[in-house]
């Protein structure tokens, strides 16, 4: 229990666990999903997984964003930064990845491409005003939280008249992903995943509500519980997904009442379906093709949409070599069950996505001293 | 970068654009997503957009276990850092 001291409020942390060791049902494992990388570095940092007992386990999920976009996307953005006169304007997340044979934006950037970090869609409109005669780029990805922001900018530069901004889309989306997870067959050669519940991404949720998880609840008989970004949010939660299991129950529940209500924003609602529609399909790093599982710039807008602004050439995008980033952002692998964990790949010399941003599995086991033994050690000192 | 940190309205700058101010950090951020907004609310931002109102307690206590969880530098600097200039250095 060597983290619990850090909790603002200790004894609750330990109330909590207290409720999760008498409820949770010792003949039974539960297989919780965090869905978010959000999730993922709350339950490392704080040792949660510590704090409850052994049989009730988080599988890290695809919440980050980073590590879902394929490779073959990144290696388009490449190819759109390295075109004269473009300028690539990305948050900082994208710029360490690496792409095809390890080319990332930042060596990219190196050969000469000119790439801007922005922290705002806002910033990306306003370097396009300030260079009239260059294309500038903003390269779009993220879950429902970020879309609003691109569709703004969007609705923006078309009030503007602005003739020189487009948008690279990959915005994605969560409810598919959490059905795809629950729904698709086993790789060959692996072991399929076991999810009994999920923890449901906060700050998404309060974009769309809690509504939109509720066929893949029902369908799927898998509980959701929206859970916020603290410790004390993610033990309480895992609290309500334990009881939903031992009662048989798969409903939608929020545990994040503070700020996700079951319709979500309206407005940023309204602005994403102006400007954005729905991918028939579209390829997520580890899970494969989901169909409905992504947005796309409307034809309306289609001044401003970069894949019809600029050919881009087919490629064969390859991941690195026993990267096993694929079957961590499935839940079927834990980072330290990579060859290269820790040596051959680090943050600061990172193999895959999932060792970049720190929301992806890889950089939280890393950061929070999960060795292969640490891991092992901890399963075992859980019990007590 | 799912992350959104709490901040106080300072001022209404037109164009649906707003200055937020946190820890000594003032910054503007698009206010569009937003159905109304207005000087002394508080805010969740997430990358330069405001996308949901909140209490002020609610606001101080997110801003505490951010810092304790170790991210709340993280995000001011995200938030404070001249993005572009930093980045064209
Ligand atoms: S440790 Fe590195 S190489 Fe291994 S799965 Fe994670 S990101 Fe990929």
């Amino acid at each position: 229990m060597k983290y619990i001291k850090e909790f603002r409020d200790g004894q609750l942390a330990e109330k909590l666990a207290l409720a999760i060791r008498q409820e949770a049902d010792p003949d039974r494992h539960y297989h919780l999903m965090e869905f978010c990388g959000g999730h993922t570095h709350a339950i490392f940092r704080y040792g949660v997984q510590d704090l409850v007992p052994e049989n009730v386990e988080y599988v890290h999920g695809p919440g980050c964003p980073v590590c879902v976009l394929p490779v073959r996307r990144l290696d388009d953005a490449v190819e759109l930064a390295l075109k004269a006169n473009v300028i690539l304007t990305t948050y900082g997340d994208m710029m360490r990845v690496p792409g095809t044979k390890q080319k990332s934006l930042i060596r990219a950037k190196a050969e000469g491409a000119d790439i801007r970090m922005v922290y705002s869609t806002q910033d990306a409109l306003r370097i396009a005003r300030e260079n009239p005669e260059r294309q500038v780029v903003f390269f779009a990805i993220g879950f429902e939280t970020t879309t609003p922001p691109t569709a703004v900018a969007i609705l923006q530069a078309k009030a503007e008249g602005l003739k020189n901004f487009s948008v690279f889309c990959n915005h994605v989306l969560t409810p598919p992903a959490i059905a795809h997870i629950v729904n698709a067959p086993a790789e060959p050669g692996e072991r399929p995943v076991k999810i009994d519940g999920f923890l449901g991404p906060s700050h998404v949720s309060s974009v769309i509500g809690w509504a939109p998880y509720e066929p893949a609840a029902r369908d799927f008989r898998k509980p959701v519980v929206i859970a916020g970004f603290e410790p004390l949010d993610v033990m309480q939660s895992t609290l309500m997904l334990i009881r939903q299991i031992n009662e048989g129950r798969h409903k939608v529940e929020n545990q994040y009442t503070r700020v996700v209500t079951r319709e979500g924003n309206r407005k940023a609602q309204r602005l994403v379906d102006e400007v954005l529609e729905l991918r028939r399909t579209f390829e997520w790093r580890g899970l494969g093709y989901v169909p409905d599982s992504a947005l796309r710039i409307r034809e309306a807008f289609s001044a401003f949409d970069a894949e019809k602004r600029f050919a881009l050439s087919p490629k064969e995008s390859r991941e690195v070599k026993s990267c096993e980033c694929p079957a961590i952002l499935r839940g079927v692998k834990k980072p330290t069950e990579c060859k290269l964990f820790g040596t051959v790949c680090t943050p600061d010399n990172p193999m895959g996505a999932c060792m970049v941003s720190s929301e992806g599995a890889c950089a939280a086991y890393w950061s929070y001293g999960r060795k292969p033994e640490a891991v092992a050690a901890t399963a075992k000192g859980a019990a007590a | 970068m799912c992350l959104a940190i709490p901040a106080r309205v300072v001022s209404i700058d037109g164009d649906a654009m707003a200055t937020v101010a946190l820890e000594g950090i003032r910054k503007p951020v698009s206010t569009a997503l937003l159905e109304e907004v207005a000087v002394g609310d508080y805010v969740l931002v997430h990358v330069g957009y405001a996308l949901h109102k909140l209490s002020e307690e609610e606001a101080e206590r997110t801003l505490q276990l951010m810092a304790e969880a170790g991210v709340l530098a993280e995000e001011l600097e995200d938030m404070a850092g001249e993005p572009v200039a930093g980045a064209d250095a």
